[in-house]
Parts: C-alpha cells; sequence; structure tokens
C-alpha cells in the first residue's frame, strides 16, 4: 500500500526538476508531490531531498511542521470537520463525536475499512455555514450529528 | 484587450467600461463566494444564465464575490433598483429574470424580523447600517473581470501614485490617513512604509498576508474573492512608496477559490501592463506571486511567514532586526494585511482626508468584521471604527436566535478576548476595545448565548493555541500544554481551589518570557473569562457544576419532574433512544442508554434537565 508506482515517482521527479534551482520552493514541492502521492512515505521523502540537494532531515522537518502534510496514507474519502470557534459554539464538537462513534474513526486518523479518513480542521472561514463539513470537495454548511452521519453514507 | 496601458488609456478603459456597464440595463449580480458556492450558486448562475437567453438575454447575469450576507445564501441582486433575494434555487431562475424591471419575486425577498417583505438593499438594517469602504466592491463586480474593477476605479490610485506623486509623499499620504494595519495589532502603516523606505538597499519586498488563520475570521477570504485588484493596487503603491520590484502574497491553502480568483486578477493585470516591466509607461517594474502556505496558525505571524516563504518551517525569529531592515532573504520587507492593502488605492485617489474623518481620532476608517457564532444575521460587515458592538450584534447582526440571551461576544480570536453582554456599548476602537479586556485583532466576532460555558470556551482556546504553538520556545510549548491541562480538569470536575491560581501564575510567564505574539497572547481567553466570568470557574470548581450545562461531566441527565411540560422534544433529538417519553408524560431519561452527547440539552425549550 505504501509503495509508490513508478508513474507517481516520475511525476515528482519532474515536479523536483522543474523548482531544484528557486529558491524556497521545497514546500510548493512538497505540496504539489502530496497531490500526487497522497501522502509521504519515506522514500518519497528521501528522493525529495536528494532531488532538491537538501538533508533528509530538513525535509522531514518542514513535512511534520505544516498540518496540511501527510506521512499516514489516506481513505478513500477526506472528510474534514471545522473545528473554529464559530462551528464549536454552534456544537461541532457533538457532530464530531457522532462521526466518530457511527463510523468507528477517530478525529485524525483512519477507519479499519479505509472508507473515510477523519480531520478536525481549524476554521475554512466558511463561518456563515457553521458547524461546517467538507466531505472531499463537497462542502457542507449547517450540519447536525444526524445529517452529517446520513451525508456520509452517501459516500462508499 | 491585449494592449499595455498608460495612463491616458486605463481611464479610457474606465469610461468605455463603465459605459459598458451602464447600458445594459437589467443586471442581476449573483454571490459566488465560498459560502453561496456551498449553497449551491454554481447550478444557479448557470440556470440564471439559460433563462436569460431563453427569455431574449435581455438581462445581464454578473457572477460577483462574496456579499457578506453569508448565512441567506445564495444572495442574488437585481440592478437597477437594488432588489435582494435571499436562498435563491435554481428552479427559481426563470422568476428571477422576468422579475428584471418589474414587479420582485415576493417568496424571495428578505423578511424582516416581524415577517414582513423587504425589497430594496438598503431599507434592510443588515445594509443600511454599514459603510462600505474596503467592501465597496462586494456583489458589484465580476472578480474574475478586470474591466469591471478598472470601471470602479480600479488603478486608478497607482496611476496617481506614479505620476502625480513622489513616493515620500505616498508614504506621507497614507501616514495623514491613520490608517493601522488591519491585522491585528493596529500598528500605523504610513510608519512601517516610512522604516522600510528609509533602508538602505536595492532589493527590497512586499508581502501581503493571506494567511487568515484565526478561527472565526472569514474577512480576508472575502476580499480576496470578491475584490482581487484591491489588494494588487493596494501593493504596487506599497512598492512604489518603499521602493520594491517583487512581492508575494502569502496564502493560506485551505482559501482554493480566493487563489483562484488572485491568479487569474494577476494574469489579467500583467496582460495590461498593471503589473511587470515599465507599469503604466512610468518606468516603475513590479511583480509578485501567490505563495500558498501549508496550514499553520503561527505563520501569520511576520517572522514566521518570512521562514515559511524561504522554505523552512515556519517558525518566528526574535525582534530586532525589524523586518523592515532584515525581512525576507534578509531584506527589508514590508507585510500588511489583505483589508489593509484593500483600502490603500482608495485613500491615495482620494486623499487622506476622507479617510481620517471616518471613525474615532486614534482609529480611523471603517473596520470590517466576520460576524458569526449565534446571531440571526451571520456575515461579514463593514462599519465605522466607533460603532457600539451593540449595534453590530443587536441591529445588524438582528441579536440572538431563538430565546435565548447574548452571554458573551469574543472578539480577535485566540488571542482576544470576551467581552460580556453588559458591555456591548463598548465602541470598536482598538484602544475601547483592549480596555475593555479583548482585542480588535483580525475582526473575528463572535456572539456567544447563555449555553456557552467559559470556562468550556478557555479550554478550547488553549487547545487551540497549544497545538498551533510551533514549539520553538519553552514558555509557549509546555505553559500552554499546563493550561490546558487545568481547564480540561476544570470541564471534568477535577478542578482544585488552586487552580485558578495556577493558571494566573502561568499566564504571567508565558505572556512575559514567549518569543513571539502567538505566546504572548496565548493566555488572553483565560485572563479574559476569568476577568468576566470567574463565578463560572468557581462554580466548576466547588460546586461541581457547569452553569451553562455544556461540560458533560458535570451533567447529571436528568429531567427535573417539576418543570417538564411533557412536550416530547427532548425524546425526537435523542439519537440513542435512551429518553423514555409518551404524550402527556414527564419524560425521563435511561441512563444506561444515553450517550451523553447533549442533544436533548438542546431541544429543551424550557430547560428542565440537569
Amino acid at each position: 500500500m505504501n509503495a509508490l508506482t513508478p508513474e507517481q515517482l516520475a511525476l515528482a521527479d519532474a515536479v523536483v526538476a522543474e523548482h531544484r534551482g528557486t529558491p524556497g520552493s521545497l514546500i510548493t514541492v512538497l505540496r504539489l508531490c502530496q497531490d500526487i502521492a497522497g501522502h509521504f512515505p519515506p522514500e518519497l521523502i528521501e528522493r525529495i531531498a536528494r532531488g532538491m540537494n537538501l538533508p533528509v532531515a530538513k525535509v522531514y522537518g518542514v513535512v511534520s511542521f505544516y498540518s496540511l502534510f501527510s506521512l499516514e496514507p489516506k481513505g478513500r474519502h477526506q472528510v474534514r470537520v471545522c473545528t473554529g470557534t464559530a462551528c464549536y459554539v454552534r456544537g461541532v464538537r457533538e457532530v464530531l463525536d457522532r462521526v466518530e462513534r457511527r463510523f468507528g474513526v477517530k478525529a485524525g486518523g483512519t477507519c479499519g475499512s479505509g472508507r473515510f479518513s477523519l480531520e478536525p480542521v481549524r476554521c475554512l472561514g466558511a463561518c456563515g455555514l457553521a458547524p461546517v463539513m467538507v466531505v472531499d470537495r463537497d462542502v457542507h454548511g449547517g450540519v447536525t450529528p444526524d445529517s452529517a452521519c446520513k451525508i456520509l453514507e452517501g459516500y462508499e | 484587450m491585449s494592449a499595455r496601458l498608460d495612463r491616458a488609456a486605463l481611464t479610457a478603459m474606465r469610461d468605455f467600461e463603465r459605459a459598458a456597464l451602464e447600458t445594459f440595463a437589467p443586471r442581476v449580480f449573483c454571490c459566488s463566494g465560498t459560502g453561496c458556492h456551498a449553497t449551491g450558486s454554481i447550478p444557479l448562475i448557470a440556470a440564471l444564465r439559460e433563462e436569460s437567453a431563453r427569455q431574449g438575454g435581455a438581462v445581464q447575469v454578473i457572477e460577483t464575490g462574496c456579499n457578506g450576507f453569508c448565512a441567506l445564501g445564495p444572495v442574488v441582486i437585481m440592478q437597477p433598483g437594488g432588489v435582494l433575494y435571499c436562498k435563491v434555487r435554481a428552479q427559481d431562475a426563470a422568476e428571477v429574470i422576468a422579475s428584471a424591471g418589474g414587479r420582485p419575486v415576493e417568496r424571495l425577498l428578505y423578511r424582516d424580523p416581524e415577517g414582513n417583505a423587504v425589497a430594496g438593499m438598503d431599507s434592510i438594517p443588515f445594509f443600511a447600517l454599514q459603510r462600505p469602504w474596503i467592501l465597496r466592491n462586494k456583489g458589484r463586480i465580476d472578480p474574475e473581470n478586470i474591466g469591471h474593477a478598472i470601471a470602479h476605479e480600479a488603478y486608478q490610485g497607482l496611476a496617481k501614485a506614479l505620476f502625480d506623486m513622489t513616493p515620500e509623499g505616498v508614504v506621507e499620504e497614507v501616514r495623514a490617513s491613520g490608517l493601522r494595519g488591519r491585522g491585528g495589532a493596529g500598528f500605523p502603516t504610513g510608519l512601517k512604509w516610512k522604516f522600510a523606505a528609509a533602508s538602505p538597499g536595492d532589493v527590497k519586498y512586499v508581502l501581503c498576508n493571506a494567511d487568515e488563520g484565526d478561527p472565526g475570521a472569514f474577512m480576508d477570504r472575502s476580499i480576496l474573492e470578491s475584490d482581487p485588484h484591491a489588494v494588487l493596487e493596494g501593493m504596487l503603491i506599497a512598492a512604489v512608496a518603499i521602493g520594491s520590484r517583487h512581492g508575494y502574497i502569502y496564502c493560506r491553502s485551505e482559501y482554493p477559490l480566493a487563489i483562484h480568483r488572485l491568479t487569474v486578477a494577476i494574469a489579467q493585470a500583467r496582460e495590461l501592463g498593471l503589473l511587470g516591466e515599465n507599469i503604466l509607461g512610468s518606468g516603475f517594474s513590479f511583480d509578485l506571486e501567490i505563495y500558498q502556505g501549508a496550514g499553520a496558525f503561527v505563520c501569520g505571524e511576520e517572522t514566521a511567514l518570512m521562514r515559511s516563504i524561504e522554505g523552512r518551517r515556519g517558525m518566528p525569529v526574535p525582534r530586532p532586526p525589524f523586518p523592515a531592515q532584515q525581512g525576507l532573504w534578509g531584506k527589508p520587507t514590508v507585510l500588511n494585511n489583505v483589508e489593509t492593502l484593500a483600502g490603500v488605492g482608495a485613500i491615495i485617489r482620494l486623499g487622506a482626508a476622507c479617510h481620517a474623518g471616518v471613525g474615532t481620532e486614534g482609529s480611523t476608517g471603517t473596520k470590517v468584521f466576520a460576524l458569526s457564532g449565534d446571531v440571526n444575521n451571520i456575515g461579514l460587515v463593514e462599519v465605522d471604527m466607533g460603532t457600539p458592538l451593540s449595534v453590530l450584534v443587536n441591529d445588524i447582526g438582528g441579536g440572538v436566535p431563538g430565546k435565548r440571551k447574548c452571554k458573551a461576544v469574543q472578539l480577535g480570536g485566540p488571542s482576544g478576548g470576551s467581552i460580556p453582554a453588559h458591555l456591548l456599548d463598548t465602541p470598536v476602537d482598538y484602544e475601547a476595545i483592549t480596555k475593555a479586556g479583548a482585542i480588535m485583532g483580525s475582526g473575528g466576532v463572535i456572539v456567544m448565548n447563555d449555553r456557552t460555558c467559559m470556562v468550556d470556551m478557555a479550554r478550547f482556546f488553549m487547545d487551540f493555541i497549544q497545538d498551533e504553538s510551533c514549539g520553538k520556545c519553552t514558555p509557549c510549548r509546555e505553559g500552554t500544554r499546563r493550561q490546558l491541562e487545568i481547564l480540561t480538569r476544570i470541564c471534568e470536575g477535577k478542578g482544585e481551589p488552586c487552580d485558578l491560581r495556577a493558571l494566573e501564575d502561568l499566564a504571567a510567564v508565558i505572556t512575559d518570557a514567549s518569543l513571539c505574539g502567538l505566546g504572548q497572547t496565548a493566555s488572553n481567553p483565560i485572563l479574559s473569562a476569568l476577568r468576566h466570568f470567574r463565578d463560572e470557574f468557581e462554580a466548576h470548581i466547588a460546586e461541581k457544576r457547569c452553569p451553562a450545562k455544556r461540560c458533560v461531566a458535570l451533567l447529571k441527565f436528568e429531567v427535573d419532574e417539576s418543570r417538564c411540560r411533557k412536550c416530547g422534544l427532548c425524546f425526537k433529538a435523542c439519537p440513542a433512544g435512551a429518553v423514555i417519553w409518551a404524550k402527556k408524560q414527564t419524560a425521563r431519561i435511561d441512563r444506561e442508554k444515553c450517550v451523553q452527547c447533549l442533544a436533548c440539552f438542546q431541544a429543551c425549550p424550557f430547560d428542565c434537565i440537569d
């Protein structure tokens, strides 16, 4: 599951080659490589470090610092639940609790079947719709514990 | 339209575009911000365009950025006339198009709290009490059409700065306007520019901070989505003022629509010669690029943001040296917030006095607030500095929904504080808000009703800060963790009398000894809650009771039979089948089945569950 395909590696190499000479481009490279691979297995980190001519420790340090980057593989669907203040005041805690229980997934983790990754995120800036849940690219506003579970049932 | 403009051509284009907009008589402006996208504005716009073509094509459909009235989206404004439709669906498209220039569609109009339909935008308090300055183009222009922006005077301020003023004159104009940084700290913008202009060096940078990480704040996102050219113009003027040739917009990757619209705006500006070499034929050159953040709250702090652009971990460094002397890659750098920059063009175009004349003595101009939480009209509002908070919450915001009361207003994000309901006459002004125990911050205003537990909210903010601390300095990394542990204990009913003292002692050390603003302000939510709501902390600790009925560990999950009105709402709300109820019977809770989800508490209108 962790091994990358030759195509993915070739795409990642192309990204590295394109940005190699630009100062400060490491985060951009990592962002694009995560889009390709989904996460950062050790072999990818080493490959990026070699390609950018940087110490592995520096690349690992940057990957682990930013919440956008993940060292673990993700589920088939990414469920991002906003835990900003407005969503919290409007009851997102109960939504998270119920989703965790219903689908057997812990916040920040992936459920055993690989169906969902549940990721609490800090403020998506859509406070008018609080509480907000984003499944892949679909934004669902005004969710309740019940409606959140119903919405997720629709994603296989 | 690929010719590079000079000043005369820019003005000619403005007049041409304006005339073109005006000759197209009936126009439908449909909001297409992130909020309205989520409620269905994309299919709505497609349906409106299709209907317009079917009905003869006389009505122009324009896709705009955030209109501000987010909770009632998708929002549609009809021009001329300014009729506002709320919660419009794709199936309403035929009626909306047919109503252009005629009788409004009654059922889509906004309804005031008494249930009366209101047609005109200007008759709705939400809009009537605002003064759009930064947001003057919201809902009026297509953000992906530079012609619309130019029709509304975009880049005229830049032209004036380039041809009619000296760089010193530009700095002086901004200083005279009294503009203070809208990112939170309120540092005078003109002064910041003056320092950077005075720093020696051929390479200088202008940065735009669009890393809006404060939970509950979405002003910057809305500005970028609705009027990206205002931000570009602000950066260009800053570049003229300090003599910079290159800039970056540091935008969070959580804002894909804002990034998309900025990308389009930059490409269009480059094509017209408003970015790049020899801008407007003046000999001045400046270009900029977008740098996407990767999800770290601390990167909103200026030195951390610069480290992040350099491709490193976004950790702050001690000042001095200040960024105006040694910033990005060690070069003199000016960093301004999106909202600050969006106001600069108009200040230069109209003169400092028009900004200095609005607001209070120490805080001039207007401020954009993101109003959310337990309030009827959630959205983006802009008011004069000095407007009382009560106007924001009760008049523009329409008060607290349901039969609940306003308990407090949280301002300034995690570094801010809560202002209790009885101090709501506090004016929005940097100094007055600080005096009341909060900060202006970037402008998130979160209204909280009486079901909000202030201890729980303090715990929530500490959880955030602790999570987002970059970990570089010990007081912030370890101190906030200890504070979070104590607050969690109190919420779980395990608080001890010495805990409040410990929280305060920790707060003093963290505030004094932390390296950057994140740590120095980390304890504010606790201190402000202790200042205004100490009795709630004491109830949790001494009586093991949560007065707001929010802390699960302190609740009994029992129905008070004397108060129960037998309505069955708790029975309907319970997802676990733990409420036992039949018609005309008092409800009871089966503790074996109860999952402690609080659904019954929220459903009970009579507060009879303990």
